[in-house]
C-alpha cells in the first residue's frame, strides 16, 4: 500500500493525470452542453474517432496543429448538425440516432484513414503539441511540473470549463440554451426559436468533443489507432450525470477518473505481479457505473431531456 | 417500404465512396453480391455469418420494443460463450442430444444474469440502461481477456490465448457436408419464430409493445411496467447469450478475443432494418451478413476498404429511421 501513497506523491503522477483529464474534459463539457438544452448525444464515441482521426490527418497532410484543431471542431459540428437534424428537426429518437451516427463517424473515419494511407503498416506520427513552461509558475515544486508544465491544449481544456460556466450560468445565451432543455415551451414563449438554439448547442457540444479526441491523436500521442477512444465517450456522458451536469463538478469527475488511469498505469508496475493488468483497465469502466450508481438518486435531470420539442404542440 | 429505401439511401451513399476510391461503383456492387450468394461456398459463408446476426438482432428489437436500449448484446454475446466454456470443456459431460440444450440454456441464462445490473438501475435508481450496457461490453471483454490469457488457457494452443475447445458433445454439426454452416441456423430461426408468436399472441408479448408505447398508460391499464422491462431485458440478453454460444460451439469450437466483429453492435442495425419485427430480423440479418461477406470479396478485388461495410450499417441505421418517419407523414410542399 505504502508504494500506492509514494506514487500520489510523484510529479510524474500528476502530470500524467493532468494530460489525461483533458480529452475527459472536451468530451465531458460538450455533452452537457448538447444535455443541458435537452438533447442526448450519444454520438459521442464516433465524434471523438471523427476529430481524432481528422485533426491528426490534417496536421499529417501538412497542415498546422491549431489548423487540425480547428478543422476537427468542424467536422465534429457536421457531425452535430446531422445529429440535431435527426433529433431536434425530425424529432427522432435521441438514442437510436446517437448510436447511429457513432456507428456511421467511426466506420467513415476508419474508411477515409485507410483511404488516404492504404498501404501503412505501422501508423504514421506527426510532431503532436509539445508542453510548454509557463515562467515563474513552472517553477513551483509539484504543482509547477503537474499544471504549469502541459501542452497548449491542455491549458485549453483547463480554460474551457469557467469559460463553459460563464457562458451557460451568466449569459443570455446560457439562459436560453438551459431553458430550452428544462422547458422550451416557456423559451418558444420569449419569442427565442427553440430549435435554433438546440441546434446550435448540439454543434457546439460536439465540436467540443471532436476537439476532445483531437487531443489524443495530437498532444497525447502522435498517431491514430483504431479503436483508440476506446469507450472514453461513454465514460464522458456518464461522467455528465455524475456531475449533476454542472461544469465545476464536470471537472472534479474528470480529474478523478484521470487519477484512476494514471495511477493504474503506475500500480501495473508495482502490484502487477499480484494482480492481472486486466483488472486495473477494467477500473474505469466500472467506476463509471458505480459513480452513476451513487449519483442516481440526488440527480434532476433537465426536464425536458430526450423530449422532442415540437412548435405549436399542447404540452 | 421503409427499410427499402433506407437500404437503397445508404447504398447511394456509399456509392460516393466507392467512387472516391477510384472503382467503378456497378461493378463494385456486383462484385459484392457475386462475393455474398455468387457460389455455394459463398452462400454458405453469407449464412453462417447470418446467425449470430440473428440472434443479437431479436435480442435488441424485443428490447427495443419495450424502450429498453439494450446495446450490450456485444458482451452479453461474451458471456454466453464463457458460459458455453465453462460448461462444455469437460466440467460435464452429456450426450450430445442434451449437452447441446444445455449449453444453449446455460448461455442464455449468462446473457440474461448480465443485464440484470443495468435493469435493475433502470427501473429503481432511473439510470439510463444504454451507458451501463455500453460500459459492461469493455467490463466483460477485459474479463474474457483475463481468463482466456490466465486460468482458462488452453495449454495445448501453443501461446496464442484461446480457451480450452469444447468438447465432441457440445459442438454443434455441420449442417452440410462442405462449409462451415452449422446448427446455429436451425436455433436461431426457431428462436426467431418463437419471438415473433410471443411477441404477436402472447399477454406478454402484448404488455411489451404496451409498455414501449406508453409506460404511463400500461402502468394505469394494470400492467406491472417494472416486471415487464425486467423479464425483457432477460429475454433479451438470453437471446445474444445464444449468440455467443453458437459462435463458441459451432463456428469456432473454442472462445478467443476476437470471436465477435461487433455482432452485439450491428445487432441494432439488424433489429432497426427489421423495423423491430422478429421475422424480419432473419432476412435483415442475412441481408447485413451479406454486405460484411460481400464487401471482403469487393475490397480485395477493387481495393477498397473493408470498412465501406460498417459506413453502409451505420447509415443503414439513420437511413431507416429517417424513411420510417417519412412512411408515416404525408409529405405535402408548400406553395
Amino acid at each position: 500500500m505504502s508504494d500506492l501513497f509514494d506514487i500520489l506523491l510523484t510529479a510524474g503522477f500528476w502530470a500524467a493525470t493532468i494530460r489525461i483529464v483533458s480529452p475527459l474534459i472536451f468530451g465531458t463539457l460538450g455533452e452537457l452542453i448538447c444535455e443541458r438544452a435537452g438533447v442526448l448525444n450519444l454520438g459521442i464515441e464516433g465524434i471523438m474517432t471523427v476529430g481524432a482521426m481528422s485533426g491528426w490527418m490534417w496536421v499529417y497532410q501538412g497542415g498546422d496543429l491549431w489548423g487540425g484543431v480547428i478543422f476537427a471542431a468542424l467536422m465534429g459540428a457536421i457531425f452535430g448538425l446531422l445529429h440535431a437534424i435527426f433529433t431536434v428537426h425530425l424529432g427522432l429518437s435521441q438514442h437510436v440516432t446517437g448510436i447511429g451516427i457513432t456507428l456511421f463517424a467511426s466506420a467513415l473515419s476508419y474508411f477515409v484513414y485507410r483511404m488516404l494511407l492504404p498501404d501503412a503498416t505501422t501508423p504514421p506520427k506527426i510532431v503532436p503539441f509539445q508542453p510548454i513552461e509557463i515562467p515563474w509558475l513552472s517553477d513551483i515544486p509539484l504543482i509547477g511540473e503537474a499544471v504549469f508544465s502541459q501542452s497548449a491544449m491542455t491549458y485549453l481544456a483547463l480554460l474551457t470549463v469557467p469559460a463553459v460556466w460563464y457562458v451557460l450560468f451568466r449569459t443570455p445565451v446560457g439562459l436560453a440554451v438551459r431553458m430550452s432543455g428544462e422547458n422550451p415551451v416557456a423559451v418558444e414563449a420569449q419569442g427565442i426559436n427553440v430549435l435554433a438554439v438546440r441546434t446550435a448547442a448540439v454543434m457546439v457540444g460536439s465540436a467540443f468533443m471532436a476537439v476532445g479526441g483531437a487531443f489524443i491523436t495530437m498532444s497525447w500521442f502522435d498517431a491514430f489507432y483504431f479503436g483508440m477512444i476506446n469507450g472514453r465517450g461513454w465514460i464522458c456522458v456518464a461522467l455528465v450525470i455524475f456531475a449533476s451536469w454542472n461544469p465545476g463538478r464536470a471537472l472534479v469527475g474528470a480529474l478523478l477518473f484521470a487519477g484512476l488511469e494514471a495511477l493504474q498505469v503506475r500500480a501495473q508496475q508495482s502490484v502487477g505481479a499480484f494482480i492481472p493488468y486486466q483488472f486495473f483497465l477494467m477500473l474505469p469502466y466500472v467506476m463509471s457505473i458505480v459513480a452513476m450508481i451513487i449519483m442516481a438518486r440526488k440527480t434532476k435531470y433537465p426536464q425536458a431531456l430526450l423530449v422532442p420539442f415540437r412548435r405549436g404542440e399542447r404540452v | 417500404m421503409a427499410p427499402f429505401w433506407a437500404v437503397l439511401a445508404s447504398m447511394v451513399l456509399c456509392a460516393a465512396l466507392i467512387s472516391w476510391a477510384g472503382a467503378s461503383v456497378f461493378q463494385a456492387y456486383g462484385l459484392l453480391v457475386k462475393g455474398a450468394f455468387g457460389s455455394s461456398f459463398a452462400i454458405n459463408e453469407t449464412l453462417t455469418r447470418s446467425i449470430p446476426l440473428i440472434l443479437t438482432g431479436l435480442a435488441v428489437s424485443v428490447a427495443f420494443r419495450a424502450k429498453f436500449y439494450n446495446i450490450g448484446a456485444e458482451g452479453q454475446l461474451y458471456v454466453g460463450a464463457l458460459a458455453a466454456t465453462y460448461f462444455g470443456t469437460g466440467l460435464i459431460t452429456l450426450p450430445s442430444g442434451l449437452m447441446i440444450p444445455f449449453l444453449i440454456l446455460m448461455g442464455a441464462l449468462a446473457g440474461g444474469a448480465l443485464l440484470i445490473v443495468p435493469v435493475l438501475l433502470k427501473t429503481h435508481f432511473k439510470v439510463d440502461e444504454v451507458v451501463t450496457t455500453l460500459l459492461l461490453n469493455f467490463v466483460v471483454l477485459l474479463v474474457v481477456s483475463y481468463l482466456i490469457e490466465g486460468p482458462w488457457k488452453d495449454p495445448m494452443s501453443l501461446g496464442w490465448p484461446q480457451a480450452a475447445s469444447i468438447i465432441d458433445e457440445g459442438v454443434l454439426p455441420t449442417l452440410l457436408a462442405k462449409g462451415r454452416l452449422h446448427f446455429g441456423l436451425i436455433v436461431a430461426l426457431i428462436f426467431a419464430v418463437v419471438i415473433w408468436l410471443m411477441m404477436k399472441y402472447s399477454v406478454f408479448g402484448y404488455e411489451i409493445r404496451a409498455v414501449g408505447l406508453n409506460a404511463k398508460a400500461a402502468e394505469f391499464a394494470g400492467i406491472k411496467v417494472n416486471r415487464t422491462v425486467i423479464l425483457t431485458a432477460l429475454i433479451s440478453g438470453g437471446l445474444a447469450g445464444v449468440a455467443g454460444v453458437s459462435e463458441t460451439a459451432g463456428l469456432k469450437g473454442y472462445l478467443t478475443l476476437d470471436l465477435s466483429p461487433g455482432f452485439g453492435y450491428t445487432g441494432i442495425a439488424v433489429a432497426m432494418l427489421a423495423q423491430l419485427n422478429p421475422l424480419a430480423v432473419i432476412p435483415s440479418a442475412i441481408f447485413l451478413s451479406a454486405v460484411y461477406v460481400g464487401s471482403d470479396a469487393m475490397s480485395r478485388a477493387v481495393n477498397i476498404p473493408t470498412y465501406i461495410a460498417d459506413v453502409l450499417v451505420g447509415v443503414s441505421v439513420l437511413a431507416v429511421l429517417c424513411s420510417v418517419m417519412f412512411s408515416q407523414y404525408k409529405v405535402r410542399w408548400l406553395k
